[in-house]
């Protein structure tokens, strides 16, 4: 995912001649270095300081320029208040990139994984959140990013963990329907679309048919999507690598209770903290992120509707 | 501004804003004798600033200077001071818009019922140096791309910025009395949104890191303005604003200023009670900025000091020492006027409500 965003970041400077990347010393793990190497006068390192970094992006996009920053997603969110404080109310033309969200730094444990970006992104008025399924998806997602005018958050996880698209539309603001199905709908963000799909595979085995939807988007919410499968399905299951308070199933929740109440069951991190592993599956079984935990959500909901 | 005049087009403005010549053609030629240049070359630099919109020609009348002209005439003269040499009648003038924007801050307050008056008045001297003789601004295009910025990162000194916004002519008077009002433009702290205002602010510490980002590009772009931050003394408390004095200086942002307005008080109690600063200007100085000290009520001092710094090649800082509340007897140096309103009798009974 990395270095699909760094050589994607490379495309658009040359597009963009106002692009400018700003960095907190992590450019060889967020893969800004390669947009550094090409464009190095409309790079800047700013050091380990990632307050710092959310204001320098704050001024050059006051000054009329397209700001990305990038930076590990845990530690972006130490910016949380420069964030809402200045990009936000000055509505400033800056995409924060957050790289290695989720659980895919399973290695370095708690400090370094990210369950808590969705949640404080979305409540930041006119701050729209962006998580691509995989590699090709990021890249078109990315293209789409730049293009709006006003601050975007977009996580990314640090490696492709699993390939959904092999080629991709993406729309901001509308999910694609990666399955069809008719029993439930699967709700799904970021690297979860593809054990989604897995999951989908094997409730076939159960006959329940699942429409697999990848909200890319957690906002703003494509509610049309959503309502339109809730109608359909009349359950849903939401899957994200994020507390399961405060994200895409709460803000699936927030709208269905309004529009079309659904039973509706939530795959997410429990409200805990993440832990070392020495393998992504280690850490996905840990936090009960698997596709086997889809499953058991989509037999569970499938129960009651 | 000056950039975009040559010599002649100057010394026909500055010649037309300060006599009253009978035509153009009488105008002309006593330029032409004063000071030796060739009238063709008059000619065509006048039509240049007809066409601009600068001046306003009538057959036979006497050649006027339209209202966009007397702002960039006021802003090139502007440009001329010198610390130094501020003539008396210019520092009673510059006095004269200090009181009144202090008197307007107080009735802001006393209307709004709520306001920082302390920290307002510890810095409009400051203000009013910057506004009235240091920044090109264009008052007809808050947005213009060329102009100086400003960023007040002590947000809550909001009532000093928008009572000198309305003397230089971005706010009109009566919105001045609508401050914190829900149907008022002047929110609390600074909004974008507002004209003349550069940035939003109001969480203390974060206006440096955002002056930077500003002046590095501003820098790379090739524009030749500058970018001035406020801060206060306790806002110096904030870790990000030493971030942002290393980031600056790695990035040799010889284009920006920092000023201190160091009235050595902070929301609950003295600075050096809370967390000692001092040495101030080592810290300054040790992280690789040009420092200078001046008595931040002194516009001779203060604009100095503002020339100074001009062309030091690297990133600079004046720490201006100043009196809480300066201005309004009982808030001098008495910090329980913080974030304490007055109120209307209160202003009368010092003969300050206008």
């Amino acid at each position: 995912m990395r270095l699909a965003f760094g050589k994607t970041l490379v495309e658009l400077g040359l597009k963009y001649k106002e692009l400018y990347v700003v960095d907190a010393d992590a450019a060889s793990h967020t893969m800004t270095s390669l947009f550094a190497e090409n464009f190095p006068e409309r790079f800047v390192n700013v050091g380990i300081s990632e307050q710092d970094l959310v204001g320098v992006a704050a001024g050059l996009a006051a000054c009329g320029k397209k700001v990305v920053v990038a930076t590990y997603a845990s530690f972006l969110m130490r910016a949380w208040e420069q964030i809402r404080n200045v990009v936000g109310r000055a509505r400033l033309n800056v995409k924060l990139v957050g790289t290695h969200g989720g659980i895919s730094n399973y290695g370095d444990g708690p400090s370094h994984q990210c369950f808590e970006d969705f949640a404080l992104m979305r409540v930041i008025p006119g701050m729209r959140v962006v998580a691509p399924a995989d590699s090709v998806e990021l890249r078109c997602c990315f293209e789409e990013v730049l293009g709006v005018d006003g601050p975007v958050y977009m996580r990314i996880g640090r490696d492709e963990d699993g390939r959904v698209y092999d080629d991709c539309v993406c729309g901001l603001g509308v999910a694609n329907v990666v399955r069809d199905g008719f029993d439930v709908g699967i709700i799904a963000t970021g690297y979860m679309v593809f054990e989604a799909l897995k999951a989908a595979k094997e409730l076939k085995n159960y006959g329940i048919d699942a429409a697999v939807l990848d909200f890319h988007t957690i906002k703003p919410l494509d509610t049309n999507t959503l309502i339109k499968y809730a109608r359909a399905t009349g359950a849903l299951v939401v899957a994200e690598e994020h507390n399961i308070l405060g994200g895409l199933g709460s803000s699936v929740a927030e709208t269905l209770i309004k529009e079309y109440p659904t039973p509706t069951e939530f795959v997410g991190v429990k409200d805990m903290y993440g832990h070392s592993a020495r393998s992504l599956e280690d850490l996905r079984k840990f936090l009960g992120l698997t596709a086997s935990d889809i499953v058991r959500a989509v037999k569970k909901v499938v129960k009651v509707k | 501004m000056r950039r975009g005049f040559n010599e002649n087009q100057l010394i026909i403005l500055r010649e037309l804003c300060s006599y009253d010549y009978r035509s153009l053609t009488h105008a002309l030629r006593s330029i032409s004798r004063k000071y030796g240049i060739p009238l063709s070359t008059l000619k065509t630099n006048t039509k240049i600033l007809k066409e601009l919109g600068i001046i306003e020609i009538n057959k036979g009348k006497t050649p006027k200077i339209t209202q966009t002209g007397k702002v960039i005439a006021e802003l090139l003269n502007t440009r001329q001071f010198n610390g130094l040499d501020l003539d008396p009648r210019t520092l009673n003038e510059l006095s004269e818009k200090a009181d009144l924007a202090r008197r307007y801050i107080l009735k802001m307050v006393a209307e709004a019922g709520a306001g920082h008056i302390g920290a307002s008045l510890s810095v409009v001297d400051i203000l009013i140096t910057l506004y009235l003789c240091k920044l090109r601004y264009d008052v007809r295009n808050p947005d213009w791309p060329l102009r100086d910025r400003l960023i007040l990162s002590k947000g809550h000194a909001a009532p000093a910025l928008y009572a000198v916004l309305s003397i230089v002519g971005f706010i009109p008077e009566d919105e001045l009395w609508r401050f914190r009002d829900i149907e008022g433009v002047l929110q609390g702290h600074p909004e974008v949104g507002i004209p003349g205002v550069d940035m939003v602010s109001g969480s203390l510490g974060q206006g440096l890191s955002v002056g930077c980002g500003m002046a590095l590009a501003l820098k790379r772009d090739g524009i030749p303005a500058k970018v001035y931050v406020i801060v206060g003394d306790g806002e110096l408390d904030e870790g990000q604003v030493w971030e942002a004095a290393l980031t600056a200086s790695k990035l040799g942002l010889d284009n920006l200023v920092v000023i201190v307005d160091r009235n050595s008080y902070q929301q609950e109690g003295p600075t050096e009670h809370v967390k000692p600063l001092e040495p101030l200007a080592m810290k300054w100085f040790s992280f690789g900025w040009y420092v200078v000290e001046v008595d931040g009520h002194d516009f001779r001092q203060l604009l100095e000091a503002l020339n100074e710094v001009d062309d030091v090649g690297k990133p600079s800082v004046i720490i201006a020492h100043t009196v809480k509340g300066r201005g309004f007897p009982p808030a001098e140096g008495n910090n329980i006027y913080h974030s304490r309103p007055v109120s209307k009798d209160e202003l009368r009974s010092f003969g300050v409500l206008i």
